[in-house]
Protein backbone atom coordinates (compact mmCIF):
# COMPACT_ATOMS: atom_id res chain seq x y z
CA UNK A 1 0.00 0.00 0.00
CA UNK A 2 3.14 2.47 0.79
CA UNK A 3 4.31 2.13 -3.13
CA UNK A 4 0.86 2.68 -4.21
CA UNK A 5 0.52 5.98 -2.34
CA UNK A 6 4.29 7.09 -3.41
CA UNK A 7 2.86 6.51 -7.25
CA UNK A 8 0.12 8.09 -6.53
CA UNK A 9 1.63 10.68 -5.01
CA UNK A 10 4.09 11.65 -7.60
CA UNK A 11 2.16 11.54 -10.31
CA UNK A 12 -0.18 14.12 -8.57
CA UNK A 13 2.82 16.26 -7.97
CA UNK A 14 4.32 15.90 -11.19
CA UNK A 15 0.65 16.68 -12.87
CA UNK A 16 0.31 19.46 -10.59
CA UNK A 17 4.03 20.77 -11.93
CA UNK A 18 2.52 20.43 -14.96
CA UNK A 19 -0.33 22.60 -14.58
CA UNK A 20 1.83 25.57 -13.09
CA UNK A 21 4.61 25.68 -15.78
CA UNK A 22 1.91 24.62 -18.95
CA UNK A 23 1.11 27.82 -21.56
CA UNK A 24 -1.56 26.49 -22.92
CA UNK A 25 -4.56 26.96 -20.90
CA UNK A 26 -5.91 23.94 -22.41
CA UNK A 27 -2.97 21.13 -21.34
CA UNK A 28 -2.74 22.91 -17.72
CA UNK A 29 -6.87 21.94 -17.47
CA UNK A 30 -6.36 18.13 -19.21
CA UNK A 31 -3.14 17.89 -16.65
CA UNK A 32 -5.24 19.24 -13.51
CA UNK A 33 -7.49 16.41 -14.19
CA UNK A 34 -5.21 13.93 -14.25
CA UNK A 35 -3.80 15.47 -10.72
CA UNK A 36 -7.52 15.01 -9.05
CA UNK A 37 -7.23 11.52 -10.33
CA UNK A 38 -3.73 11.15 -9.02
CA UNK A 39 -5.63 12.57 -5.60
CA UNK A 40 -8.47 10.22 -5.76
CA UNK A 41 -6.38 7.45 -5.61
CA UNK A 42 -4.84 8.27 -2.57
CA UNK A 43 -8.63 8.67 -0.82
CA UNK A 44 -9.13 5.48 -1.76
CA UNK A 45 -5.60 4.14 0.26
CA UNK A 46 -7.22 6.20 2.90
CA UNK A 47 -9.96 4.19 3.31
CA UNK A 48 -12.37 6.76 1.74
CA UNK A 49 -14.31 5.54 -1.76
CA UNK A 50 -16.88 7.67 -1.29
CA UNK A 51 -14.44 10.55 -1.24
CA UNK A 52 -12.70 9.56 -4.04
CA UNK A 53 -15.92 8.59 -6.69
CA UNK A 54 -16.58 12.25 -5.77
CA UNK A 55 -13.34 13.47 -5.90
CA UNK A 56 -13.95 11.99 -9.89
CA UNK A 57 -17.34 13.04 -10.52
CA UNK A 58 -17.42 16.58 -9.25
CA UNK A 59 -13.59 18.23 -9.18
CA UNK A 60 -12.59 15.82 -12.18
CA UNK A 61 -15.87 15.11 -14.45
CA UNK A 62 -17.95 18.72 -13.40
CA UNK A 63 -15.86 21.76 -11.87
CA UNK A 64 -12.97 20.78 -15.01
CA UNK A 65 -15.24 20.32 -17.56
CA UNK A 66 -17.48 23.61 -16.45
CA UNK A 67 -13.90 25.60 -16.95
CA UNK A 68 -13.04 23.67 -20.21
CA UNK A 69 -16.02 24.84 -21.65
CA UNK A 70 -15.75 28.21 -20.47
CA UNK A 71 -12.57 28.52 -21.81
CA UNK A 72 -13.35 27.32 -25.19
CA UNK A 73 -16.28 29.82 -25.57
CA UNK A 74 -13.86 32.78 -24.57
CA UNK A 75 -11.94 31.38 -27.65
CA UNK A 76 -8.62 32.29 -26.80
CA UNK A 77 -6.44 31.51 -29.44
CA UNK A 78 -2.89 30.74 -29.70
CA UNK A 79 -1.63 34.32 -28.92
CA UNK A 80 -2.01 34.17 -25.33
CA UNK A 81 -0.24 31.11 -24.89
CA UNK A 82 2.80 33.42 -26.28
CA UNK A 83 1.86 36.21 -24.06
CA UNK A 84 1.87 33.84 -21.26
CA UNK A 85 5.35 32.72 -22.02
CA UNK A 86 6.12 36.31 -21.85
CA UNK A 87 5.07 36.60 -18.96
CA UNK A 88 7.01 34.03 -17.11
CA UNK A 89 10.45 34.95 -16.77
CA UNK A 90 12.71 33.97 -14.06
CA UNK A 91 12.24 37.61 -12.74
CA UNK A 92 8.12 36.75 -11.53
CA UNK A 93 8.98 33.49 -10.61
CA UNK A 94 12.08 33.10 -9.02
CA UNK A 95 10.67 35.43 -5.64
CA UNK A 96 7.58 33.54 -4.81
CA UNK A 97 9.03 30.30 -5.71
CA UNK A 98 11.71 30.81 -3.06
CA UNK A 99 9.29 32.14 -0.51
CA UNK A 100 6.87 28.70 -0.77
CA UNK A 101 9.83 26.61 -0.89
CA UNK A 102 10.57 28.51 2.64
CA UNK A 103 7.32 27.75 3.68
CA UNK A 104 7.01 24.09 2.78
CA UNK A 105 10.25 22.90 4.39
CA UNK A 106 9.17 24.58 7.85
CA UNK A 107 6.22 22.35 7.18
CA UNK A 108 8.00 19.39 6.53
CA UNK A 109 10.76 20.08 9.89
CA UNK A 110 7.27 20.80 11.49
CA UNK A 111 5.88 17.30 10.61
CA UNK A 112 9.35 14.93 11.14
CA UNK A 113 9.94 16.62 14.55
CA UNK A 114 6.96 14.70 15.75
CA UNK A 115 7.30 10.71 16.22
CA UNK A 116 5.42 9.04 13.48
CA UNK A 117 2.05 7.43 14.54
CA UNK A 118 1.35 3.97 12.88
CA UNK A 119 -2.47 3.80 12.54
CA UNK A 120 -4.00 0.99 10.93
CA UNK A 121 -6.27 2.37 7.71
CA UNK A 122 -9.75 1.59 8.47
CA UNK A 123 -12.27 1.83 5.20
CA UNK A 124 -14.90 4.64 6.16
CA UNK A 125 -18.42 3.58 4.06
CA UNK A 126 -20.68 6.00 2.64
CA UNK A 127 -23.36 4.91 4.81
CA UNK A 128 -20.71 6.34 7.88
CA UNK A 129 -20.62 9.72 6.15
CA UNK A 130 -24.02 10.24 5.11
CA UNK A 131 -25.67 9.39 9.20
CA UNK A 132 -22.94 12.18 10.12
CA UNK A 133 -23.65 14.64 7.95
CA UNK A 134 -27.20 14.51 7.95
CA UNK A 135 -27.56 14.12 11.93
CA UNK A 136 -24.13 15.80 13.48
CA UNK A 137 -23.70 18.36 10.56
CA UNK A 138 -26.99 18.98 9.45
CA UNK A 139 -26.62 22.61 10.23
CA UNK A 140 -23.78 22.87 7.89
CA UNK A 141 -25.47 20.95 5.55
CA UNK A 142 -28.40 23.22 5.14
CA UNK A 143 -25.35 26.38 5.07
CA UNK A 144 -24.02 24.72 2.08
CA UNK A 145 -27.11 24.61 0.43
CA UNK A 146 -27.53 28.16 0.98
CA UNK A 147 -24.12 28.74 -0.23
CA UNK A 148 -24.98 26.49 -3.46
CA UNK A 149 -28.25 28.30 -3.64
CA UNK A 150 -26.01 32.03 -3.68
CA UNK A 151 -23.86 30.83 -6.15
CA UNK A 152 -26.34 29.66 -8.40
CA UNK A 153 -28.16 33.25 -8.40
CA UNK A 154 -24.92 35.13 -8.12
CA UNK A 155 -23.55 33.31 -11.15
CA UNK A 156 -27.03 34.00 -13.31
CA UNK A 157 -26.24 37.45 -12.26
CA UNK A 158 -22.97 38.13 -12.65
CA UNK A 159 -23.43 36.43 -16.04
CA UNK A 160 -25.93 37.84 -17.69
CA UNK A 161 -25.18 40.11 -20.67
CA UNK A 162 -26.27 43.97 -19.73
CA UNK A 163 -29.41 45.51 -21.85
CA UNK A 164 -27.93 47.99 -23.97
CA UNK A 165 -29.82 51.32 -23.12
CA UNK A 166 -31.10 53.10 -25.53
CA UNK A 167 -30.83 56.76 -24.47
CA UNK A 168 -29.04 59.37 -26.15
CA UNK A 169 -28.02 61.38 -22.99
CA UNK A 170 -27.27 57.79 -20.99
CA UNK A 171 -25.26 56.93 -24.29
CA UNK A 172 -23.27 60.26 -24.21
CA UNK A 173 -22.62 60.14 -20.71
CA UNK A 174 -20.53 56.72 -20.99
CA UNK A 175 -17.40 56.96 -22.76
CA UNK B 1 -5.75 -2.68 5.57
CA UNK B 2 -1.88 -2.21 6.57
CA UNK B 3 -0.29 0.00 9.16
CA UNK B 4 0.64 3.56 7.96
CA UNK B 5 1.57 6.76 9.00
CA UNK B 6 0.40 10.26 8.09
CA UNK B 7 3.46 12.52 7.57
CA UNK B 8 3.85 11.41 4.09
CA UNK B 9 0.22 12.07 3.46
CA UNK B 10 0.22 15.63 4.88
CA UNK B 11 3.28 16.30 3.42
CA UNK B 12 1.75 15.62 0.01
CA UNK B 13 -1.14 18.08 0.76
CA UNK B 14 1.36 20.83 1.65
CA UNK B 15 3.17 20.30 -1.39
CA UNK B 16 0.10 21.00 -3.69
CA UNK B 17 -0.93 23.41 -1.44
CA UNK B 18 2.44 25.38 -1.84
CA UNK B 19 2.20 25.03 -5.67
CA UNK B 20 -1.13 26.46 -6.15
CA UNK B 21 -0.05 29.02 -4.05
CA UNK B 22 3.16 29.41 -6.35
CA UNK B 23 0.78 29.32 -9.51
CA UNK B 24 -1.47 31.69 -7.72
CA UNK B 25 1.47 34.45 -7.30
CA UNK B 26 3.15 34.00 -10.41
CA UNK B 27 0.19 34.13 -12.88
CA UNK B 28 -1.23 36.81 -14.55
CA UNK B 29 -4.03 35.30 -16.13
CA UNK B 30 -7.41 35.07 -14.54
CA UNK B 31 -8.17 31.79 -15.31
CA UNK B 32 -4.86 30.29 -14.01
CA UNK B 33 -5.19 32.13 -10.70
CA UNK B 34 -8.64 30.32 -10.71
CA UNK B 35 -7.36 26.76 -11.24
CA UNK B 36 -4.37 27.61 -8.67
CA UNK B 37 -7.50 28.31 -5.57
CA UNK B 38 -8.68 24.79 -6.92
CA UNK B 39 -5.28 23.44 -6.56
CA UNK B 40 -5.10 24.59 -2.86
CA UNK B 41 -8.81 23.91 -2.00
CA UNK B 42 -8.04 20.69 -2.94
CA UNK B 43 -4.92 20.11 -0.93
CA UNK B 44 -6.55 21.39 1.82
CA UNK B 45 -9.92 18.79 1.20
CA UNK B 46 -6.78 16.19 1.19
CA UNK B 47 -5.51 17.01 4.59
CA UNK B 48 -8.97 17.30 5.95
CA UNK B 49 -9.85 13.46 4.81
CA UNK B 50 -5.87 12.48 5.88
CA UNK B 51 -7.22 13.35 8.90
CA UNK B 52 -10.13 11.86 9.09
CA UNK B 53 -9.05 8.54 8.02
CA UNK B 54 -5.68 9.05 11.05
CA UNK B 55 -8.90 8.75 13.66
CA UNK B 56 -10.79 6.56 11.77
CA UNK B 57 -14.23 8.79 12.13
CA UNK B 58 -16.78 10.65 8.96
CA UNK B 59 -15.78 13.81 9.75
CA UNK B 60 -12.92 14.63 7.74
CA UNK B 61 -15.37 13.50 4.99
CA UNK B 62 -17.77 15.58 5.54
CA UNK B 63 -15.73 18.20 5.76
CA UNK B 64 -14.09 17.26 2.15
CA UNK B 65 -18.09 17.49 0.83
CA UNK B 66 -18.41 20.50 2.23
CA UNK B 67 -15.24 21.85 0.38
CA UNK B 68 -16.68 20.03 -2.44
CA UNK B 69 -19.75 22.06 -3.01
CA UNK B 70 -17.90 25.24 -2.08
CA UNK B 71 -15.85 25.31 -4.65
CA UNK B 72 -18.46 24.37 -6.79
CA UNK B 73 -20.03 27.46 -5.97
CA UNK B 74 -16.78 29.35 -5.99
CA UNK B 75 -15.91 28.55 -9.77
CA UNK B 76 -19.78 29.27 -10.86
CA UNK B 77 -19.11 33.26 -9.50
CA UNK B 78 -15.49 33.29 -10.12
CA UNK B 79 -16.12 32.23 -13.82
CA UNK B 80 -19.24 34.90 -13.65
CA UNK B 81 -17.09 37.71 -12.85
CA UNK B 82 -13.76 36.49 -15.56
CA UNK B 83 -16.66 36.69 -18.28
CA UNK B 84 -17.82 39.98 -17.07
CA UNK B 85 -13.82 41.28 -16.82
CA UNK B 86 -13.40 39.88 -20.45
CA UNK B 87 -16.44 41.47 -21.78
CA UNK B 88 -15.03 45.28 -20.49
CA UNK B 89 -11.43 44.48 -21.06
CA UNK B 90 -10.95 42.06 -23.48
CA UNK B 91 -8.46 39.92 -22.30
CA UNK B 92 -8.03 37.86 -19.49
CA UNK B 93 -4.92 39.81 -18.20
CA UNK B 94 -5.19 40.99 -14.35
CA UNK B 95 -2.72 43.91 -14.92
CA UNK B 96 -5.90 45.19 -17.30
CA UNK B 97 -8.35 45.77 -14.81
CA UNK B 98 -6.18 49.14 -13.70
CA UNK B 99 -9.88 51.51 -13.08
CA UNK B 100 -9.40 51.80 -9.65
CA UNK B 101 -6.01 53.10 -10.38
CA UNK B 102 -5.31 57.06 -9.60
CA UNK B 103 -4.78 59.11 -12.76
CA UNK B 104 -0.96 59.95 -12.24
Amino acid sequence: MNTAFYIAAAVAILSTLMVITRYNIMHALLYLIVSFMAIAVIFFIYGAPYMAVLELIIYAGAIMVLIIFFVMMLNLGAETAVQEKSWMTPRIWFGPALLSVILLSELWYLFYTEPATPFEVKTIDPKAVGTSLFTTYLITAELAAMLLMAGIVGAYHLGRQKKKIQHRFLEQSEE
Amino acid sequence: MKETSLQAGLILAGILFCLGLLSLLIRRNFIFMLLSVEIMLNAAGLAFVLAGARWGQPDGQVMFLFILAMAAAEVSVGLALILQLYHQLKSTDSDAATRLKDEP
